[in-house]
């Protein structure tokens, strides 16, 4: 495998975007990550994308995602699992570069969730629909299944969880793309209206419009497209049950785990090393669910990490310094490509007021369903 | 739902129908080609017990479209005596009573209703027992 680089990014603002279409968004954010790297032409493209054909009507979106860029001919796949479609295309686009296949692929995401579909009812089709969806679970309902059973087996309590939409707003509202950028007070998350308990409605990430891509080749012909590269140095991807009630322990996500075990030994690092990660919270429990398999905190702790300040900006780890789903905003299809950018901004200095000093190695993991599917990237500064 | 897919899915909605493992005992709900702990695909069927005890729960305050005017309703995950987990509803009690650990006997009843001169869609839902 050669080694795979990073060499620009573009990205539209996260929220809800009435003048823009998906097709829009799209070519938004190829067309800055094209143009940051002053690049003209492509060998390939995927676009992760979850459910745009419940959410808009359109399949296909390989064809039209290079069409409406201006490079019908080129090859382009759209790349499907669920909330981690993202990190699957990025994946994709890896492999497609390490193995020789291509030399410059671009790497996208793209969600539009407000065009008038029933965002709750497409994202349940993430779940298994013969044993979950039937009965009437909703994604908030499964995560406060994961909640419930982190609470009974380690203590976690409300305000552990309100302490991970406090963080992560606080975040956010350094973050001009985010959608939401303001800070929240704790009683402010702890009095809102509760969906499904113990999950109340500033513990979940919102619904949004928006498109992420990043543009990667050869680590020895990134010169040609920055100075600042930053390398691929792992990726991991792993599944688990599909279904909730077919893991032994629901408070322990085992994708995830196994995903960054695979990322780590491909990376030739250990979480001590991370210092600064973007993960999947799209409920508060599902960062501290994942923290935990990241290995970056122990097993049993993760609730601990928000509350004292370890996972903040200044903090041992750094967690979501983008805002993270919960106040960035998650168009799912583009979720994962956001998190590798945020990582990238970072490790190359370019992050502002989110700055985590002198970060090197950089972690994102992006999970799918309730836990079903996890892709993990490592990203170091070249 | 068609109702091919509604008809398929009758053995285990309604006789909790599931495959025990021929090679490693395991109890698989709703059954399957393939043993998720050992791949064997030899299964003897079998019916799940009508009772068990909650894992996790919730409850659901906004429902999917279908269940809008059951709204309030607790779910949870229920272990068989057999050890094999489904997700219901919880019904016939108070919200607040529904906790892990909670033992609860499954009972027949209608799950959804489908549109207008759709299926009735029938399945288990949880009541605490005793």
């Amino acid at each position: 495998m050669r080694p795979v680089a990073i060499v620009a990014a573009g990205m539209t603002r996260f929220g809800e975007l009435w003048q823009s279409s998906l097709r829009d968004l799209f070519v938004e954010a190829a067309s800055e990550a094209l143009a940051n790297a002053r690049a003209s032409r492509l060998d390939a493209i995927f676009v992760g994308n979850m459910a745009a054909g419940q959410f808009v009507g359109q399949e296909h979106l390989g064809p039209l995602c290079a069409d409406h860029l201006g490079m019908a001919g080129v090859a382009a796949t759209r790349i499907e699992s669920a909330c981690a479609s993202g990190g699957a295309a990025l994946r994709a686009a890896f492999a497609e570069v390490a193995s020789g296949m291509s030399d410059l692929v671009l790497a996208a995401g793209v969600e539009k969730m407000t065009d008038g579909a029933e965002a709750t009812a497409v994202l349940a089709t993430a779940a298994d629909q013969e044993a979950e969806g039937y009965q009437g679970i909703t994604f908030p309902g499964l995560y406060a299944m994961i909640a419930r059973a982190h609470m009974a087996a380690h203590g976690t309590t409300e305000q552990d969880l309100a302490a991970v939409t406090v963080k992560n707003h606080r975040h956010g509202a350094l973050n001009e793309k985010a959608q939401f950028g303001r800070t929240v007070e704790l009683a402010e998350v702890m009095t809102s209206t509760m969906v499904a308990d113990p999950l109340r409605l500033l513990h979940c990430s919102p619904v949004s419009d928006g498109a992420c891509a990043v543009l990667l080749c050869p680590l020895d012909q990134a010169r040609k497209y920055t100075d600042r590269p930053v390398k691929i140095r792992g990726s991991g991807m792993a599944t688990s049950s599909m279904a909730l009630a077919d893991r032994k322990d629901p408070a322990w996500l085992d994708a995830v785990h196994e995903s960054a075990v695979r990322a780590y030994a491909m990376a030739g690092v250990e979480p001590r090393d991370i210092q600064v990660a973007e993960v999947h919270d799209c409920f508060s429990i599902a960062e501290i669910c994942c923290i935990e398999a990241l290995g970056l905190v122990e097993r049993g702790l993760g609730a601990r990490a928000a509350p004292s300040g370890e996972t903040a900006l200044g903090g041992r780890i750094p967690v979501n310094t983008s805002g993270g789903l919960k106040a960035k905003g998650h168009p799912v299809g583009a979720t994962g490509i956001a998190q590798a950018i945020e990582i990238f901004e970072q490790l190359r200095g370019d992050a502002g007021k989110r700055q985590v000093k002198g970060a090197r190695i950089g972690l994102c993991q992006n999970m799918g369903g309730s836990g079903a599917s996890s892709v993990v990237h490592i990203l170091e500064r070249a | 739902m068609p109702s091919p897919r509604y008809w398929r899915e009758i053995p285990n909605r309604y006789r909790l129908e599931a495959g025990r493992c021929r090679r490693c005992g395991k109890v698989v709900f709703p059954q399957r080609r393939v043993c998720p702990s050992c791949r064997g695909e030899d299964f003897e069927k079998t019916a799940l017990s009508r009772r068990g005890t909650v894992v996790t729960c919730t409850v659901v305050r906004t429902p999917p479209a279908e269940f809008e005017m059951e709204g309030p309703f607790a779910m949870a995950v229920v272990e068989t005596p057999e050890k094999a987990r489904l997700m219901v509803q919880v019904v016939d009690c108070d919200l607040e009573a529904v906790r892990p650990g909670l033992p609860v006997t499954l009972e027949f009843r209608r799950v959804r209703a489908e549109g207008h001169g759709g299926i009735l869609c029938y399945g288990h839902k949880a009541v605490p027992a005793g």
